[in-house]
């Protein structure tokens, strides 16, 4: 971490952070010079009072992204916590218990950590409890959690959508660098559940579907059909312009080696199929 | 990493509107609320370091977006060698299933390769020559070891390079292409250790996986990679 840096960043974006942070300036001005004599221990503290009666809050529409991101951590979380919970869904003692304990797990920080980060900004973070939610789906999964091959489809689901939904928010983090990477860095680890749930799915008692690969394939490979909108659109091929199967590559290739967003309201419309 | 002092030099002589005027440690106490004073401050160290060793001379990558894109391209392009060795000369006895998916995750890595070479059209870096020298293409288990260092680096070169992007159709781009390493990523754990597709080596304890700097990544990297290149001029914010 680097205060100075990080001042410098903001001055860019907001030229006038220094009369933010203090009006009478000489604050800023002693930072600058004192910077070297104070105590590494205080500082994030420091900032974090300075930051906090300079701008009030994070722009609003940086937070309304990430109580986005918090609903859709919630809806997963809550999800794997009723899994584990209900007797005989999971295999118990098999690497498949290990797998989706790990993902909830991620899922759990996930929640914890937007909803600290949306409290740090000045926001209210969105509350939802495992009866916010309908796993069925409105009943179009009924056995969500009796049929282990069913709960596994609707992880990959969950997953795969989580994984486009937060590419959807990248360009609306532009202006919070620090928040974007984060919102990466929870990205990529939905995608990687997302190919392991993928796997599991492969094997007999995940219901051996043989066909699904850790990455998608054209639009709805998931085989449930009232997924479909989470795979609106994974089928595109042409990226920036650019037509992938004229440079040479399979139409499969080409839809497997470039995932897709989805937008805020796309994800929404989804996910209020599982919110009471 | 230059010293302390004189990083604060060069923030002087940038800065000097808002340096040049008297120190007033109180009132800065005040109103940060610290206390304490005296310890150095350590996170000051790390000020915007220019100077790259290793990586400071040959082919130049370049600045802004072009430099972000083209630092891409360059790991697309070791990416899509290593496993076209894979591919074209699988390791023994290899099962059907595993020289599919490393042949699917081949065509991915090229796939992304020439989309960076032609978006790129005249700004595109020449191709990079490899070397692949510590890797014994006939053995899974170096095979697999070397496939996951690449997907993890690469998983995060993406996650650290996002934010250096000013261009939001480019950010879009280089999003869609993270995901599809980190499948890749889990994949290739999922064959050395089923159920390490995200364990404690690549996830921490908030759920968030590794980020790397583009310095940080070719440091690695350039093991493998026989060219030099200059990532000097490289965004680093």
């Amino acid at each position: 971490m680097n205060i100075v840096n990080i001042l410098e960043e903001i001055e860019k974006v907001d030229g006038e952070v220094y009369e933010r942070l203090n009006p009478r300036r000489a604050a800023m001005k002693s930072f600058y010079g004192f910077g070297s004599k104070v105590a590494l221990a205080a500082l994030p503290m420091a900032l974090g009072s300075m930051f906090k009666k300079a701008y009030g809050q994070t722009s609003s529409g940086v937070i309304g992204v990430l109580n986005f991101a918090l609903t859709l951590e919630y809806l997963e979380y809550n999800f794997y916590q009723t899994a584990i919970n209900t007797p005989g869904l999971i295999p118990a003692g098999t690497p498949a218990a290990g797998a989706i304990n790990t993902i909830r797990d991620h899922e759990l920080a996930h929640v914890n950590l937007l909803k600290s980060a949306i409290t740090t900004s000045g926001g209210t973070p969105v509350a939802y409890t495992a009866a916010s939610f309908d796993f069925t789906g409105k009943n179009n999964f009924p056995a969500v959690f009796s049929d282990y091959p069913t709960f596994l489809a609707v992880a990959q689901v969950f997953e795969d959508t989580g994984v486009r939904a937060y590419k959807g928010q990248a360009g609306a983090l532009m202006s919070s660098p620090g928040i974007l990477q984060t919102a990466l860095q929870i990205h990529s680890v939905e995608a990687r559940h997302a190919s392991h749930i993928r796997q599991m799915r492969k094997a007999p008692a995940g219901g051996g579907v043989t066909a699904l690969k850790p990455w998608i394939t054209g639009a709805n490979d998931s085989g449930v059909a009232a997924a479909a909108a989470s795979y609106a659109g994974e089928d595109n091929v042409t990226q920036l312009d650019i037509n992938i199967p004229g440079l040479g590559f399979s139409v499969n290739a080409s839809t497997e080696a470039f995932d897709e967003p989805l937008t805020m309201p796309q994800v929404l419309s989804i996910a209020s199929l599982f919110i009471k | 990493m230059k010293s302390l002092q004189e990083q604060e030099t060069e923030l002087l002589q940038k800065e000097s509107g808002i340096l040049t005027a008297k120190l007033q440690r109180r009132s800065f106490l005040q109103y940060a609320g610290a206390g304490v004073a005296g310890v150095a401050l350590i996170a000051a160290g790390c000020k915007k370091d220019k100077s790259t060793p290793g990586l400071d001379s040959g082919v130049d990558l370049g600045t802004g977006d072009i430099g972000i894109l083209n630092y891409a391209y360059a790991l697309e392009q070791l990416e899509g060698a290593f496993y076209d060795a894979v591919v074209k000369s699988p390791y023994a006895s290899i099962s059907p299933a595993e020289l599919s998916l490393l042949t699917d995750i081949r065509d991915h890595e090229l796939a992304h390769r020439e989309f960076f070479k032609k978006a790129l059209g005249t700004s595109a870096i020449v191709g990079l020559e490899v070397n692949f020298s510590s890797i014994n293409f006939a053995d899974r288990t170096s095979v697999l070891a070397t496939a996951k260092a690449f997907e993890d680096l690469g998983v995060s070169a993406y996650n650290g390079a996002g934010k250096l992007l000013k261009t939001a159709k480019y950010l879009e781009v280089a999003g869609k292409i993270v995901s599809v390493e980190a499948r890749h990523a889990a994949l290739i754990r999922d064959l050395i250790s089923n159920g390490t597709f995200a364990d404690a080596t690549t996830v921490d304890g908030n759920g968030l996986d590794v980020a790397r700097t583009p310095i940080q990544v070719l440091t690695i990297a350039k093991t493998y990679i026989k060219t030099a290149v200059n990532a000097s001029n490289l965004p680093t914010s």
